[in-house]
């Protein structure tokens, strides 16, 4: 950089551990005189080396226990107390949580074509760290691989059936379930309004949510050098204070939001991919098949981050990544393709119709839509950001945002889009065209797999199938486990590797522990309200963003 | 009979690097050798440099100051990583190739049961390179 000061670069060059002077350079370094890592314990006296950040590690691990042990002892009372809350928030707050959504896709659609997008994460000079094939393949691992597994036939078809079967209103109170007006009997329209709302909840608003977590931890890791953990976004609102508690709590909740929904995540998908396995191969749907299931899971995922980023996460992404679009193209192609075709363009027409309907946050009449579905989902994203979005903002050094934004928000919108037609499109068909109800009387989590039933080579399709949600749970336990370590190592993304085993084992436990015990399900409604305060983050987020980017040199 | 030594460094932790450099600042006068010091770095922000371009420039003055103790030519190569942790073993032994280097000296721990899930970083580079490797232990109390 032609302002750099040849003189200071050479007083600067201390090799010391001590306060990092700001040097001058392409990315505008915050002065501070905080040195990532100073609060953490460090030792080797363990027969193993370990650095930690004292009071989040301390705090995250112990509450861990605490709510663990409370949510096994104590079901029948946490159960429907963290249901409760869970659906005060959705119920009361759905209006403040689509507001926020709508602001954060408004600001990321807005730096696209803002001249702020030129600005480059890690500074002007710096170069990708992975090829494009393996960045997309892992923010679309971590950010929603599992739940395109899931949702994608269930939910269209769930949305197609309740708005086939028009509005019910008791005491002047809708008491149905399908997004805005419905479509009474009215086959053509109930599709298209089905995949509408199914695409509102897959496409830009959640990308949005991981965006804006990702982009904001980016611009404040990699161009202002703060450490890489979610306090550092809040540094534009509150300064040096949030190397005190104000970022000791918010890196707490991050920790709780992630180790929960992670865990808790695992515990479901196992019981769910049992269920699938004993639907195709008769294999006994026993707590034994579970348990293995996650030791299985939590093996591969160890191994996987003692191989690191890019040698473990990366090449089971890049596996997944393959074997998904393998699936998808098989869909396409033996299924109704040109139904799937034209579908794509007339389901991207009906989502960007029906968008300001779908995303108003105020006057709902469809109170049973807006709650129970778009506002449990965007908490729930917002519960998966701190995790999603870090991991995001850790492989995407040296992307410009406007590219950062098109590959985090556009293109897997698009994705989602031609995932939810193939998938829910070929089962709405089968339904409607040929009139098998297989898929809609089927148990969610098998209806995928009662889809591809109907479609040829159904043995290796569903086993495809199921290696698709058993990998996207292992890349999603290990960047999981990345992320907390970071987390509770004060921002050090070389922190011993044992803490990284650590974690994901803690994950497992926590996993087969409520699995068997009971309480998988409170603990999540738990994790999900964590989607509260971190909207508020995320809001913060918003401002640092904008703030972060106009103090940025733009290339 | 050497050229050039390569010497892996860690500026968290100089105090473990101690007597490895002692050996180096011997061998390199012994042998007229030139000393390359190869320090791999996250790209994140870390402890010791904010980003790469600062873990150079630290890294740059680290070697200066090695020079005043053995006199002998020195260069650098900083190496950035998204996973250091994870790819020390791969990046170093590139890193041999890349510098041309014809000796390692580097500080290792005694053997321990942990090696068997997690090798020592010497014992692994040794096992991956055609040079020389010199692996310093810690001196016995």
């Amino acid at each position: 950089m032609a302002h750099n000061s040849r003189d200071e670069r050479t007083k600067e060059a201390e090799p010391s551990s001590e306060g990092v002077p700001a040097p001058e350079g392409p990315a505008n370094l915050i002065d501070t005189d905080y040195v990532i890592g100073q609060d953490n314990l460090a030792t080797d006296k363990l027969g193993f080396s370990i650095d930690l950040h004292g009071k989040v590690f301390t705090i995250s691990a112990l509450a861990t226990v605490f709510f663990v042990v409370i949510t096994l002892a104590l079901q029948a009372e946490v159960e429907p107390l963290f249901n409760a809350m869970r659906d005060w928030l959705t119920g009361n707050l759905s209006w403040f949580f689509l507001l926020a959504g709508n602001i954060f896709v408004l600001l990321c659609l807005g730096l696209i074509v803002s001249p702020l997008g030129k600005v480059r994460i890690g500074g002007m000079h710096a170069k990708p760290d992975f090829s494009y094939s393996g960045w997309f393949a892992m923010l679309f691992a971590a950010g929603m691989g599992i739940g395109l597994m899931f949702y994608g036939v269930s939910e269209p078809m769930s949305h197609f059936g309740a708005a086939l079967g028009g509005t019910t209103v008791e005491d002047g109170v809708r008491t149905d379930w399908a997004p805005l007006g419905a479509a009474a009997n009215d086959p053509a329209g109930a599709a298209s309004l089905g995949m509408a709302a199914t695409i509102y909840h897959w496409g830009l608003h959640p990308w949005a949510i991981y965006a804006v977590v990702a982009l904001a931890l980016a611009i404040f890791s990699f161009n202002k050098g703060l450490p890489l953990t979610m306090r550092s976004i809040f540094y534009p609102l509150l300064g040096e204070r949030v190397w005190g508690w104000p970022g000791h709590i918010v890196d707490i909740l991050a920790v709780f939001a992630t180790l929960f929904g992670l865990a808790t995540s695992l515990g479901l998908g196992a019981s769910q991919a049992s269920a699938g396995l004993s639907y195709l191969f008769g294999v006994p749907e026993t707590d034994a098949t579970m348990v293995l299931l996650i030791l299985g899971i939590t093996a591969v995922a160890i191994v996987s981050i003692l191989a690191g980023v890019d040698k473990g996460v990366r090449r089971l992404s890049e596996i997944n990544m393959g074997l998904a679009v393998l699936l998808l193209l098989f869909v396409i192609l033996v299924g109704p393709t040109l139904l799937i075709l034209t579908g794509f363009f007339q389901n991207l027409g009906a989502y960007l119709v029906n968008l300001p309907a779908l995303s108003n946050p105020f006057g709902r009449e469809d109170a049973n839509f807006t709650q129970g579905w778009t506002a449990f989902y965007w908490a729930w994203w917002i519960s998966w950001s701190p995790f999603v979005g870090m991991f995001i903002a850790r492989v995407s050094r040296g992307r410009s945002v406007r590219e950062f934004l098109i590959a985090v928000l556009l293109v897997p919108s698009l994705v989602s889009v031609l995932w939810m037609t193939a998938f829910g499109g070929t089962a709405i068909s089968q339904l409607v065209g040929t009139g098998f109800e297989g898929v809609q009387d089927a148990a969610l989590e098998l209806q995928l797999f009662v889809m591809l039933g109907e479609l040829p080579l159904t043995a290796i399709t569903s086993f495809v199938g199921i290696m698709l949600v058993v990998v996207f749970f292992i890349t999603s336990s290990d960047s999981g486990s990345l992320v907390i370590d970071t987390i509770t190592a004060g921002g050090k993304v070389d922190a011993p590797k044992p803490q990284r085993v650590f974690w994901a084992v803690i994950e497992g436990v926590i996993a087969i522990a409520l699995l068997l015990g009971g309480g998988l399900v409170a603990l999540q409604a738990m994790a999900v309200s964590t989607g509260l305060p971190f909207t508020l983050v995320l809001l913060a987020g918003c401002y640092a963003i904008v703030k972060g980017l106009m103090s940025e040199p733009r290339s | 009979m050497y050229k050039k030594i390569m010497v892996p460094i860690d500026l968290a932790h100089l105090e473990l690097l101690e007597p490895s450099l002692q050996a180096v600042a011997d061998l390199a006068r012994h042998y007229r050798a030139e000393v390359c010091y190869v320090g791999v770095t996250s790209t994140a922000p870390g402890n010791v440099a904010r980003n790469p371009e600062e873990y150079q420039r630290k890294l740059e003055a680290f070697a200066q100051q090695r020079k005043a103790v053995h006199g002998q030519p020195v260069s650098t190569h900083t190496i950035s990583s998204a996973d250091p942790i994870a790819d020390l073993d791969d990046l170093l032994t590139a890193a041999i190739q890349d510098v041309n280097a014809d000796l390692v000296v580097m500080p290792t721990h005694p053997p321990k049961h942990l090696d068997v899930i997690m090798p020592s970083h010497g014992g692994k580079i040794a096992t991956h390179t055609d040079v020389s490797v010199f692996l310093v232990r810690p001196p016995r109390d």
